[in-house]
């Protein structure tokens, strides 16, 4: 069930220039949140700014009520968000969307993530290691310093990295990985589009069933409005509602364009 | 103390949802009880399915927000057939926004509303200002708006809302010609044609290029419009544009409105509808005031 509560702010860590996360702890019981789902925060204090944010979700502890978010800076409003300090509260409406199979990942799921699309295969690869999966975890940008978190994954998960400067692990983008032509019982991928459509023609053509987690301008959050839509096979879909995560196999116009 | 009638509408409270705003209530049904609500208003409902405009389709503006989503919905057929079953045993006035590109479509998807049990009311959208064909075009005519109005009006027998388009010179003209045209009720304003342009790309951020205005920015241009319609007209004025709290609610009635709706603020706070709901209550036993009416159409 979706709720809006008034989170507590418990922890703030800095992860280069660009990146900050966010521990915020519910006051009470926290709904379930399947990887991939996110969270639309109220940005206060800020004239330019009055939708609220969507952020996907980092981590979650569901015993210590705990959820982390990883936030990339591009704008007013997480410029804003960068301003909270430890004791702030943060009203969070949550959880949203319709996040990644988990039960589809098989036993060599391969995680792929690029930029600020790191932040929900954490929590993905968290889940499937509980569950006694191993996934693969693949993580691009364009030089090291953009890659947060990596560091995060490694109790869960074989990391692998990759920059287009070379400056970390493989020299090139993530589909150039040796890694990444490997066999894999399932793809799971959020990152910049171009990224994504890559990663998607590649499962396509190699049969492995693949998703992709997109990212939008959004209003609503709950599919009301209809701003965030994206084109899939069928038509508009809500990005916020039907997605963010969709299946590639609904998506050839998509990822072919 | 805070109900209202609109025709022969009872509402508990002067407090509705805004077309587009609110999906179709279900939505929100985590968020609030959508029984307090007085009523609430779906999503425009066209005779067939259609896909809307291409993205981006929204831009976030000073105090407001443009968007030209362009009519996307599943049709009057899907409306009738799937969502009405699973909507009609909320115990609130639901409100079917019915457009069109012709006098046809309108009176096609009235015809088809006016046969379901639950729904009281219509409210004719003649001011949409994100599509091609009709829409806004029949809104900012009093002639076209007339012609529309009248055309509904035969074959739809339960209360007529027609919503009023601002963008126009005068909208007391478009208000009397649709109350001349047999419509029980007003509702107004919608958004507000507006655009903006993405300086680094040197592009609009909309692919539409222009959209509607909709929150806070345009409250003032509401009022005024408001307060000017109901001196100007006999039928209930419905009043929205930017509406965030109770007091923009009271504010509104005050210029005259009989109830309002609540939209771009359902996105802020998803909640916000039954604050406002008993934002009212409380104003209302603060200032000794019995019933909500004794304040309409005071300014």
């Amino acid at each position: 069930m979706k709720e809006i509560h008034n989170f507590t702010i418990t922890e703030r860590r800095q992860h280069g220039a660009q990146y900050f996360s966010l521990v915020l702890q519910h006051a009470g019981c926290m709904q379930p949140v399947v990887p991939g789902q996110f969270v639309e925060v109220l940005v206060e204090g800020c004239r330019e700014v009055m939708l609220r944010r969507p952020i996907s979700v980092h981590d979650v502890d569901e015993k210590a009520g705990t959820m982390t978010l990883l936030i990339q800076i591009v704008g007013n409003g997480t410029r804003q968000l960068n301003t909270l300090k430890v004791g702030d509260s943060l009203n969070v409406v949550y959880p949203l969307g319709h996040g990644f199979s988990v039960e589809a990942a098989g036993q060599q799921p391969l995680l792929v993530g690029g930029g600020a699309g790191i932040a929900p295969l954490l929590h993905l690869a968290k889940v499937l290691a509980s569950k006694g999966i191993k996934p693969t975890v693949l993580l691009g940008g364009r030089t090291a310093s953009l890659i947060p978190v990596q560091d995060e994954f490694l109790p869960y998960a074989n990391v692998l990295v990759a920059t287009d400067d070379g400056t970390l692990g493989h020299h090139g983008i993530v589909t150039t990985h040796p890694a990444f032509a490997q066999n894999y019982s399932m793809i799971y991928t959020c990152g910049p589009t171009p990224m994504m459509k890559a990663v998607a023609r590649s499962a396509a053509e190699r049969g492995i069933r693949c998703e992709v987690s997109l990212e939008n301008m959004m209003a609503c959050g709950v599919g009301a409005c209809l701003c965030c839509v994206t084109d899939i096979d069928q038509g508009h879909r809500c990005v916020c509602k039907d997605g963010p995560v969709f299946d590639i196999a609904a998506m050839k116009k998509w990822y072919l364009q | 103390m805070l109900s209202v009638n609109i025709h022969n509408l009872s509402l508990k409270n002067p407090v509705m949802t805004a077309s587009g705003t609110f999906g179709y209530g279900e939505e929100f049904a985590d968020f609030i009880d959508l029984n307090r609500l007085g009523g609430f208003v779906v999503k425009g409902t066209t005779g067939s399915h259609r896909e809307g405009n291409p993205y981006p389709r929204m831009v976030e503006t000073p105090s407001g927000m443009l968007n030209s989503v362009g009519l996307q919905n599943g049709g009057v057929e899907k409306f009738c057939t799937e969502v009405y079953h699973r909507i009609k045993y909320l115990d609130t006035n639901i409100i079917v926004n019915v457009s069109g590109s012709s006098i046809e479509e309108y009176c096609d998807v009235a015809s088809q509303i006016d046969e379901l049990e639950k729904i009281p009311a219509i409210e004719l959208n003649i001011s949409c200002p994100n599509v091609k064909c009709g829409g806004m075009g029949f809104g900012t005519d009093p002639k076209m708006a007339a012609q529309v109005v009248e055309a509904v009006r035969k074959v739809y027998h339960k209360t007529l809302i027609v919503k009023l388009s601002p963008n126009v010179t005068s909208i007391v003209e478009i208000a009397k010609a649709v109350e001349g045209a047999g419509a029980d009720s007003v509702s107004l304003i919608n958004t507000l044609l507006g655009m903006a342009i993405d300086i680094e790309r040197r592009r609009p951020y909309m692919a539409n290029i222009t959209g509607g205005l909709s929150g806070p920015a345009v409250k003032p241009v509401a009022v005024r419009m408001v307060w000017q319609v109901a001196h100007a007209v006999k039928v209930p004025v419905i009043g929205l544009g930017g509406i965030c709290t109770s007091a923009d609610a009271i504010e509104f009635l005050m210029a005259g409105a009989t109830a309002i709706e609540v939209g771009t603020a359902n996105f802020i706070d998803p909640a916000v509808t039954i604050k406002i709901i008993d934002g009212m209550e409380a104003w209302c036993k603060k200032h000794g005031i019995k019933d909500i009416n004794e304040i309409i159409g005071i300014v």
